[in-house]
This record gives structure tokens, sequence and C-alpha cells, in this order.
């Protein structure tokens, strides 16, 4: 029960938090406006389900750039503020401070998938029709708990790295490329869609765009999304014990 | 003699200091990778819009990928003053701002140059775009000249640090509008009238152009126009970045917000 208490407390607290960051909010905003307007631009004459399913795919990469750009350095950040040794040395065990973390970096995408309905919506007038909408409203949550996770996966992998932002930020863009948001993965060379099935935002992608257009079964997706959470919690965690244990074999916590 | 150094030397420390690019892994993951990856996300997106062919989106993102470091570097010159607590130091000095900032904005410029050619060379091979070998000159011209175009509205960028302390914001949401606004994504024709007369006062937007052109088999003297478009057009932002930045430092002693910005 603690632990739980530990979990809520921590992803409300860091949500709120960033969602009063300036560069943070600048990201979830900015991404599905851009990216909306590009496909609009891109691929006028289109009908509007697929303005609609451009809207989605920009805030799945609203909420995948809020934790390449953060959640990689989120361990950074803790150390950066001077915090990291506390947190560390207090009986709570790490993971769940460090879990809260990141999945609130993903959470405050969900501004971007808001974002993104409303500005197709609005400016070119797509109505905004999802064929089941549990299945959509179960999507959302699953997809932000899959890429959280991702994102604690690559804060625990990346801890060591001073430039654990910039290698964080490496994926955004390839991810984008290969995860099904506005490029079919047909498009591509056959062997990236193996590792497209890696990654988080290709399952969360597919389970809303099935969820809107009832073109397939978007719980299996969703599945999909609960068990790759599980298994990046399971490899983070495991990086994070051994991040931790070296750190205090070399007295090295504070540094980089 | 005093202007010349801080022009050559102090421009090549602080830009190499400020942005902490002292191992060569740091500058590829900033950089040198992300430039290719953003590019060959475009490239594919083009594929399925089919909107234009590779060489578009090949010529125009090689050419904006001078931007980011132009961009963020440039703004990097304040907020990185800012950060290590030396930028009212800087301000208190009696160094003329015209050498510190153009002195500063000329690694930028010969940073851009290196990230676009890199960028040209390595998409021409992995998406097998021809580059006839006459173009090759005129495109090393109009790649210089895009930077240097993109290096001015990073100059602006900079003075904009001394006001608002988002540095990072303000420098995607210029890159972000040369994306959409500049050509090098969606052509000038496919955007609305107001979108693509806008575009003719932005950087990149003639370069890229011209690129394309070139690329095509244009010769220089056909793309001549465009390439004085684009230098025109950097002129007029170094202008504005350095008058913008002698205006706010002046508002900054006078209210007293230079570390409160």
């Amino acid at each position: 029960m603690p632990l739980a208490r530990v979990l809520l407390f921590g992803l409300g607290l860091h949500f709120k938090m960033l969602s009063r960051s300036p560069f943070d909010m600048f990201v979830v905003v900015a991404s599905p406006l851009i990216f909306a307007t590009l496909a609009y631009f891109l691929f006028q004459g289109g009908h509007g389900q697929s303005l609609l399913v451009a809207a989605l795919a920009s805030g799945v990469m609203g909420i995948w750039s809020t934790t390449t750009a953060q959640g990689a350095g989120a361990l950074q950040t803790q150390r950066r503020i001077g915090i990291l040794e506390l947190l560390v040395a207090s009986p709570t065990p790490f993971w769940a401070v460090v879990l809260p973390i990141t999945v609130a970096i993903s959470a405050i995408g969900v501004y971007s998938l808001a974002i993104g309905l409303v500005y197709v919506r609005v400016l070119f007038g797509v109505a905004i029709v999802i064929r089941d909408w549990i299945a959509f409203a179960v999507a959302i949550p699953a997809a932000i708990a899959a890429i959280g996770s991702l994102g604690f996966l690559f804060a625990s992998a990346l801890v060591r790295y001073r430039s654990a932002f910039m290698l964080g930020n490496l994926f955004e863009w390839p991810v984008w490329m290969i995860s099904g948001l506005l490029i079919p993965v047909a498009v591509l060379p056959g062997w990236l869609q193996p590792v497209s099935w890696l990654f988080a935002p290709t399952w969360g992608m597919r389970a809303l765009r099935h969820a809107t257009l009832g073109t397939g079964s978007p719980w299996l997706d969703i599945a999909v999304c609960a068990l790759l959470s599980v298994a990046y919690l399971i490899a983070g965690s495991f990086c994070l014990r051994l991040f931790l244990r070296s750190a205090r074999a070399r007295a090295t916590l504070a540094l980089t | 003699m005093t202007n010349l150094r801080l022009l050559t030397i102090g421009g090549y420390i602080s830009y190499r200091a400020l942005f902490g690019w002292l191992n060569p892994f740091t500058y590829a993951i900033t950089l040198l990778i992300p430039s290719l990856t953003q590019l060959a996300f475009f490239v594919y997106l083009g594929r399925t819009a089919h909107v234009a062919n590779d060489a578009f989106y090949v010529a125009g993102n090689a050419l904006v990928a001078a931007a980011t470091p132009s961009l963020f570097g440039m703004a990097q010159t304040v907020a990185g003053e800012r950060y290590t607590q030396t930028l009212a130091l800087l301000v208190v000095s009696p160094a003329s701002r015209i050498a510190v900032f153009f002195g500063r904005s000329l690694p930028a410029t010969v940073n851009g140059i290196v990230i676009s050619v890199w960028t040209l060379a390595i998409a021409a091979v992995l998406f097998g775009i021809h580059i006839p070998a006459h173009a090759l000159a005129p495109l090393a011209l109009t790649i210089a000249v895009t930077s240097f175009a993109c290096v001015g509205i990073g100059l602006f960028n900079a003075s904009l640090g001394l006001r608002w302390r988002e540095t990072a914001v303000i420098g995607n949401l210029l890159l972000y509008i040369l994306l959409i606004f500049a050509g090098v994504n969606v052509p000038l024709s496919r955007l609305p009238g107001w979108m693509s007369t806008l575009a003719q006062g932005l950087p990149v937007t003639h370069g890229a152009n011209a690129a394309r052109q070139l690329i095509a088999g244009a010769s220089l003297g056909h793309v001549l126009p465009l390439i004085a478009a684009e230098a025109l057009v950097g002129t007029v932002y170094v202008v504005i970045g350095l008058s913008t930045i002698s205006l706010f430092e002046l508002e900054a002693r006078r209210g007293a917000t230079l570390e409160v910005a």
C-alpha cells in the first residue's frame, strides 16, 4: 500500500511540475500542431478519417518526443538539482521513485493528443468519430504507460552517460519514422518492421488507430502495450540495480 | 586588433566551450546523426504523400540542417553564459558587441556548412540522388550562403536569450517554422498564399530552391538570383540580430533584469 501511494503521489506531483515547464509544454503543444499541419498540406485531398488518424499520430509523436527529450535524462536532472543521493538513500525502492517521473513525462503527452484532436476539428473541420470509445479510452493510458516504461528503461540504461539527454534524443526521429505514425510501415525497408515491434509507440498507435477506425482489434495491441511495459520495467530495474551497485562501490553517485 | 582577436579566437573558444563539444561523440549524437534521421523521416513521408521526389526532400533537409547548429549554437552563446554565471561579466566588459557576437557566429556558420555538406553527401548515397559534378562548387556556395543566413536568424535567437530564459523553446519554434514555411518539406505551391509570401523572407527558402535546381542540372548563372536572395535575407537577419542584442542589453541594464530574464 505505501508503495502504491508513492507511485501515485509521485506521478501526480511530477505531472503537475512538468505541466508548468515551458520547455516540456512547448514540446507537447508544438508537436501535434506542426505535424498535423505538415500532414494536412502534404496529404491535401485526404479524407477526414485520415486527418483524424494523422492528428492522433501527431499526438503520439508528442508523447514520444517528451519521453526522448526528458525521460532519458530524468536521473541526470535529479543529480543536477542535488537530490539524487537523498532519493537513493531513502527507504523507498529507487525504481518506485524513478518510474513515476518517467511515466509523468510521457503522461503530459496527453495534452498532445487533446491538442491534435481539437486542432484538426477547429481548423480543418474534421469530425471526431471514434468507433470504439471504450477501447480508445483504455488505449490512451496503455500507450502512455508503455512509452513511460520505455522512458524508465532509457533513464536507467543511460544514467552513466553525461550526454544521456542527447542520447535519448537520438531515438526521436527514427522511432517516429518506423512506428507507423505518419509513415506506413509498408513504405519502409522490410528489415525495419521487426525493429519497430520493440518500441511502444508502434503498438500504442496501432491501438488508437484500430479503436478509431474499427479496422482491427485494438485489444491485442493494448495487450502488447501491457506486455512491453512489464518487459521494459524488468530490464530497466535490472539496469538501475547495476548502476546503483556500481555507483555505491565507486562513490560516483554524484558524478557522471 | 583587439576586435579581430575577439572576433576570431574569442568566437572559436566560446563556441566550442559553451556547447560542451569537447569530444566528437557528443558532436555526432547531437548533430551528425539527427540531421540524417530527420532527413530520412521526411524522405519516407514524402514517398507516402507522393508530393515530390526524394531529391526534393534530400536537398531541402540537407540545407535546413544548417539551421540546427545556428539556432541553438547561437542561443547557447547567451544561455551558456547565463548558466555559467558569466553573462553579467560579458555585459560589463568594454568589448565591442559586434565583434563578440559576430565572432561567435563565425564558428556556427562553419559548423552549419559542415553539417549541411555531411547530410547532403550521406543522404545522396543512401537515397541514390545523383549530383552532377559541375553542380558541386555552386552547391558548396549555396550551402555556405544558406548557413550564413541561418546564423543570421540564430543571432536574433541569441538576442531573445537576453530577454527570455527559454532559448531552447524559441529555437525549436523557429526551426519548426522553417520546416513548414520555408518550402523544405512542403512545396510552396501547396501552401496558402500568405505562407508562401512569408517564406520569401525566411532563411533556407531560396537556398533550398537553388540546391534543388542545381541537383536537377541547372547552372550557377541560373540560380545566382536565388543565392543572392538568400544572402540578402541572411544579411537582414544579421543586422536585426545585432540590433536586438544591443536593444535587449540596454533594456536589461536599465531594468536590472539580466539575470532574471
